[in-house]
């Protein structure tokens, strides 16, 4: 199969979806390569690079879409390039699927294949050709680089000769891959980085990133992001409230905001509004990176740069990852290289278009004149569902003085109540028993009170041993029989003995196991 | 020699027995406190034997001889996993010999009812001590002998049906004869009535009836509680045996008898309480005869076990860095704690924290575990009680989990339906990765499912134990 770049129509697009570098992977999976003149020169791929990676160069677009079994691009395809598909060609680019009827409709009556590379489900498997998050992982290094640009101060905080320099505060609002990758970003400069997002469960991630996560102040069951695979759902409009007012908060001591709130085929939500805006200290800087979708600010110009009366920078552009082009196309062309894989299972240079495939299934959006739009939900959910985290509240120092309070207050009735009862129950006995009983009986009462005493400090472990050795004392018994022994009777001499002989058995079998076992305790 | 030697002999006697108990609060002083205790047994039985009213000391001295022997071969071929059967053996030793003494008391208060003035004055020893009775103390000395019998005749066949579930010989699980509890409160309602009529008597007849009732009600309550709750049984039984020497120590008029029978019986007592609590058990249900029925329909266990061989563990083990084992019961059947010393010296060898997890019932008898790893030369400094290591298990890397079940299910925590529900259990499926070794898929001694095995981070280690363990040792380097 020949698989086929154009130059990108759209003007300022530098980025190409093929690489030299890409080129020979391909070429190893048994593809052919050909690319149009000038395609990779804006993002510093000469022809001649490409020449000596084995890819041919063709002079026109037209002859590349002829020559090109698999055409493989950035941007989602024009009218004109819609036009040039044939049959059985196939088209890898991003195509914006859910805004982009006409031309799903067009490609599919063409009987072309379009692979939509924004469709590529989120599962680990498909993490290799996810070019969203490879684009949006440069677009939140360059959003924090723009900010830097048009911010006139540092990031890093400094104690100079000539004064001390405060840190920049920043602030990023959705903690998806760009917004992570901001942090991380802003952070590594040095400012102090705030981030928030409406899935408590990132806060870990946000956190490990270095950044403090923006806790609100606010009780509702909030859905995590396991059903809409990985990416935030719309909130009530108490949780909206609660997160402006946060922001509100937040926003004078902020030098740079960074929103990256987008909510999959829906407009931006707005999360910085007008007056948090002016509560902004000039030269503050806002990096809308939702500003194609609308963006998260409304005083965001899709594309510009603006400055407001206030001196607040808030740039709009949508460009960041073509403005890396070299960086940026590197990734996608790898993006491209690993869908290549995916289709092309056996490395012959024969593409198997698998719709049984989850991620070629969910990626694919017409195949063979239909449209496939939208794919089935996958089989595998991308994220576990988290288990509800209960939270216990801690206790005050005053409800826990409280507590033990009460315990004591309760130990106290308990020991009065039983000794109250214990000593009338020994009175009442002292009333009816003879002398020479209650002798006995209050020997018997204290022993079993030093019982309880002693047995309660005795060790866990030592149970088997205090076991044993309690055997063995029990056959004190011995004294009785010992007693007996010397009677006239001979009934009572023969059971006599035969109790002496048993509680013998007993008293050194007893000590003898029980000293054998304590020998083994050992401290390493 | 005279009567005030004796007393302060007993006294000192007293006084070693209390430090031989409260020494054992710690395993160094322990090992002073079982020579108290030895000490105080030998004070004892020669200041009695040369006190007044013993008599025919020779024979006495043989018979001590010689049933000490048999005890010392005991002690010293016993194995420490044979410990609940020897220990449950020897009280009915105790029972039977406080029956024994029992009975002597009877038989010579009859005897010495029957004689006139003169020969009363005469008599010596122990007849002397009842010739000087009035009336309402021969009373009195009826109820202490009659509950001095009763209490060790439950006792001697209680720790005969014990020691034959703990060994083997006897079906583990909980049977009853048809009429269940009935038939033990019929018993002991009948040893009542013959209380009162031995009371107005004085006869043998009663007395004899009653220790028949007796040793009836001892087979019955033991043969109707489960394996699993032989811990509590056992110091139940420890209890019990206290509780006959101190009613024996009344009828004879022996303080010493009462102070030791009272410091054994508090001491099972709280032992029983204790193994109870582990259990979420009431104490009361446990000694009338083991579980209630579940409360309602169990939670249905999801999921599939998911074994794995010695590498799987081996591989897990060279990579973690804490490990915690929890034994139980199946390793003393197995005889593994050899290999399960051995194994945890090669991994602390290599710097990695190990340390072993006791559940209180874990095993057949109060603290069986710590001993069978003390034998094995495990450090008792790493053994831990559950309480001090529950909450260490969100950070640990490995739980081994040898020969347990019930102490490890986590449907006492998960499932309010569950016979075990409430019971405090070891909290090990917070780990990162649980090893089960267990013989087979079956359920545990209590037959209660455990959802533990089923769980994504356990794996089951099929095997015997001793094999599995010792299979695992020359793979970790």
């Amino acid at each position: 199969m020949k698989i086929g770049t154009p130059k990108e129509i759209i003007e300022g697009e530098a980025r190409v979806a093929m690489t030299p570098d890409s080129a020979l992977q391909l070429q190893k999976l048994g593809h052919e390569c050909v690319i149009e003149t000038g395609a990779g020169a804006l993002a510093g791929f000469s022809d001649a690079d490409y020449k000596a990676a084995g890819v041919s160069v063709v002079k026109t677009a037209a002859a590349l879409w002829k020559a090109a079994d698999v055409v493989a691009k950035v941007r989602p395809p024009e009218d004109v390039e819609v036009k040039r598909l044939r049959d059985g060609q196939t088209l890898i680019s991003f195509f914006n699927p859910g805004g982009n009827e006409k031309h799903m409709a067009a490609a599919a009556k063409k009987g072309a294949t379009v692979v939509a590379m924004e469709m590529v489900p989120r599962i680990s498997r498909a993490q290799k050709m996810d070019a969203l998050s490879s684009m949006a992982n440069i677009a939140g290094y360059r959003a924090v680089i723009e900010a830097g640009n048009n911010f006139g101060r540092f990031f890093t905080g400094q104690v100079t000769a000539a004064g001390k320099v405060p840190p920049a505060k920043v602030l990023v609002v959705g903690a998806g891959v760009a917004g992570l990758a901001a942090i991380g970003t802003s952070t590594s400069l040095g400012a102090i980085t705030y981030a928030f997002d409406v899935r408590p469960e990132v806060a870990e991630q946000v956190e490990s990133m270095g950044a403090e996560f923006v806790f609100l102040d606010f009780e509702e069951e909030q859905s995590d992001g396991a059903a809409t695979g990985g990416y935030a759902a719309v909130s009530s409009p108490e949780f909206r409230e609660a997160q402006l007012a946060k922001f509100r908060e937040l926003a004078p001591e902020i030098d740079i905001v960074i929103t990256t709130a987008l909510i999959p085929n829906r407009e931006a939500p707005e999360l910085w509004t007008e007056d948090m805006v002016k509560a902004m200290k000039p030269g503050s800087v806002i990096v809308d990176l939702a500003a194609e979708k609308g963006g998260n600010c409304k005083l965001t110009v899709m594309d510009e740069k603006i400055v407001t009366d206030n001196g607040v920078t808030i740039i709009g552009y949508t460009d960041f990852p073509s403005r890396m082009a070299a960086q940026s196309s590197t990734l996608y062309a790898t993006n491209i290289r690993h869908m290549m894989t995916d289709l092309t299972p056996e490395k012959d240079g024969k593409i198997n278009h698998d719709m049984e495939d989850d991620v070629i299934r969910g990626a694919t959006v017409a195949y063979a004149g239909e449209v496939t739009f939208p794919p089935p939900p996958p089989k595998i959910q991308a994220i576990a569902t988290q288990p509800k985290k209960e939270l216990v509240p801690e206790p005050t120092p005053e409800e826990k003085r409280a507590a033990e309070a009460a315990a004591f207050k309760a130990q106290t009735r308990n020991q009065v109540t039983l000794l109250a009862v214990g000593g009338a129950l020994l009175l009442a006995v002292g009333l009816v028993a003879p002398a020479s009983f209650m002798q006995h009986f209050i020997v018997f009462v204290l022993a079993v009170f030093i019982g309880f005493q002693v047995i309660w400090n005795v060790s866990h472990s030592l149970h088997t041993p205090l076991m044993a050795v309690t055997n063995a004392i029990s056959s004190i018994i011995i004294l009785g029989a010992l007693m007996q022994i010397g009677s006239g009777s001979y009934l009572v001499i023969v059971l006599a003995a035969l109790s002496v002989f048993m509680a013998g058995i007993n008293i050194f079998g007893g000590f003898l196991v029980t000293r054998r076992m304590l020998a083994m305790f050992q401290k390493s | 020699m005279e009567f005030g030697f004796t007393t302060a002999a007993y006294v000192v006697a007293a006084i070693l027995f209390i430090l031989s108990l409260g020494g054992l609060s710690g395993q160094e002083s322990a090992k002073r406190a079982v020579w108290y205790g030895m000490a105080g047994m030998a004070l004892a039985v020669v200041a009695t034997l040369i006190g007044p009213g013993a008599g025919l000391w020779l024979l006495s001295l043989i018979l001590i001889g010689a049933g000490g022997a048999i005890g010392y071969q005991v002690a010293q071929r016993v194995q420490m996993t044979e410990m609940p059967q020897l220990v449950a053996a020897m009280h009915s030793l105790v029972g039977l010999a406080a029956v024994f003494v029992g009975f002597n008391a009877h038989l010579e208060m009859g005897n010495v009812l029957a004689m006139d003035d003169a020969a009363k004055k005469a008599a010596e020893g122990f007849a002397a001590l009842l010739a000087k009775k009035d009336g309402v103390e021969i009373a009195i000395l009826r109820v202490e002998v009659f509950l001095g019998v009763f209490i060790g005749a439950v006792t001697f066949t209680g720790s005969i049906i014990a020691f034959g579930k703990l060994a083997g010989k006897v079906d583990t699980t909980a049977k009853k004869l048809p009429g269940g509890h009935i038939l033990n409160a019929g018993a002991a309602a009948l040893s009542a009535l013959c209380l009162i009529w031995y009371f107005n008597t004085g006869g043998f007849g009663p007395l004899f009836v009653m220790t028949l009732l007796a040793f009836f009600i001892g087979y019955h309550l033991i043969m109707g509680i489960g394996g699993a709750d032989m811990p509590v049984v056992v110091s139940m039984l420890n209890s019990y045996s206290g509780w006959a020497a101190a009613a024996i120590g009344f009828s004879l008029g022996n303080d010493l008898l009462i102070v030791v029978g009272a410091l054994v019986g508090s001491s099972g007592a709280i032992l029983s309480y204790i193994m109870c609590k582990a259990m979420n058990r009431s104490f009361v249900s446990v000694i009338l005869g083991g579980f209630g029925g579940p409360a309602g329909e169990q939670m249905a266990v999801e999921g599939e076990q998911v074994a794995i061989d010695a590498d799987g563990v081996a591989a897990a083990l060279n990579e973690a860095s804490s490990v915690i084992i929890i034994p139980g019961y199946g390793m003393a059947v197995a005889q593994a704690q050899q290999a399960v010393s051995e194994l945890t010296n090669k991994l602390r060898a290599q710097g990695k924290n190990v340390r072993f997890a006791i559940h209180p019932v874990a095993g057949r008898l109060p603290g069986h575990m710590n001993v069978l790893l003390a034998e094995a030369r495990v450090p008792y400094d790493i053994v831990m009680e559950m309480d001090e290591i529950n909450d260490d298990f969100p950070d640990t890397d490995v739980v081994i989990v040898i020969g347990s079940n019930d102490i490890v299910n986590p449907a006492a925590q998960e499932d309010p339906n569950s016979p075990i529900a409430g019971m405090p259990v070891l909290e090990c499926w917070k780990a990162k990765q649980v090893f089960v070794s267990k013989r087979g898929q079956g359920t545990g001694y209590s037959g209660i499912e455990n959802p533990l095995f089923y769980k994504e981070n356990t794996r089951m280690f099929y095997g015997d134990a001793k094999d599995s363990v010792s299979s695992l040792l020359p793979k970790i380097d």
